[in-house]
């Protein structure tokens, strides 16, 4: 239990750099925080005590495996992640190209 | 076994709130490696040795690109300045803990505690893997049960790179439309 709720501090602290923080890039860091700990979370609740790797070797057919679908769920996941991560930097450079800083306060004008 | 995971993952969460809190976002950046590299070894003590491979790949290149970016571009932390609406976003923060953990502690409730998961959903997947041919059942599910979320992560990951050739492509079309 202690594990889940160190998780959930985890992603409440990707949630306060999203909200509090002025720089784009730390607003980049803190999604990419919050969504490691979802990844970590899923794999957590899906270990099995004294279980093996979830890979068929010899002597290891039957033997008691840890859940394999959330590794595989969280295989593509991760590899999202990483697609949406390099999305935002790419728009945090076209921004700092226009405007010159990362301070979300000063990126502020709407026109084209 | 659980002490490990435990000392783990409060060093991530000291290195993430290192990282939200750096003066410089080169070390900004650096920190947040330790997030990435604990989950890594989280990752290989949860004994799912496939992820620990795929997120070495993706930090290290996650790494990469933030440090690119912030040698194309500035690593100054932009300057303090104190206001009113810091206070308001740090209650809005508290208000979603407290609500997120109401919802936690009710979801959390359902589930077995750590290490007693019972393997519900599964035990087709486990039983038919001799199916697939696939000695690595992660695999196995990935590619075989389970193709069409491959087919679905394929199309994001298309769409992404077309959204980040898009964005940093450097000239636009010339407005020559009379």
């Amino acid at each position: 239990m202690i594990l889940f709720i160190l998780c959930f501090i985890l992603f409440m602290v990707g949630l306060y750099g999203v909200m509090t923080r002025k720089n784009l890039i730390k607003i980049i860091i803190g999604v990419a925080v919050m969504e490691y700990s979802v990844n970590l979370f899923f794999i957590l609740v899906g270990y099995v005590d004294g279980a093996t790797v979830p890979i068929l070797t010899k002597g290891f057919e039957k033997g008691p495996f840890v859940d394999p679908l959330p590794q595989a769920m969280i295989l593509t996941a991760i590899v999202i992640g990483l697609a949406t991560t390099a999305l935002l930097l790419s728009i945090a450079i076209r921004l700092y190209r226009k405007y010159g800083t990362f301070d979300i306060r000063k990126i502020n004008s709407l026109k084209g | 076994m659980e002490i490990y995971l435990i000392i783990m993952l409060v060093l991530m969460i000291l290195g993430s709130i290192y990282s939200l809190h750096a003066k410089d976002l080169l070390s900004a950046v650096i920190s947040y490696g330790i997030v990435g590299f604990g989950l890594v070894i989280s990752f290989l003590l949860l004994q799912a040795p496939d992820l620990a491979i795929v997120q070495v790949v993706v930090e290290i290149v996650t790494l990469v690109i933030m440090i690119a970016v912030i040698k194309n571009t500035t690593h100054e932390e932009n300057e303090k300045s104190f206001s009113f609406s810091t206070i308001f976003y740090l209650a809005v923060v508290l208000v979603f803990a407290a609500t997120f953990f109401i919802i936690f502690d009710k979801m959390t409730g359902t589930l077995s505690s750590f290490g007693q998961h019972f393997t519900r959903m599964s035990t087709a997947y486990i039983e038919g893997a001799h199916e697939t041919g696939s000695a690595n059942l992660v695999t196995g599910i990935v590619f075989d049960f389970r193709a069409y979320d491959t087919l679905g992560e394929a199309t994001v990951l298309f769409t992404a790179v077309i959204g980040v050739l898009t964005i940093l492509r450097l000239k636009g079309k010339k407005k020559d439309y009379k």
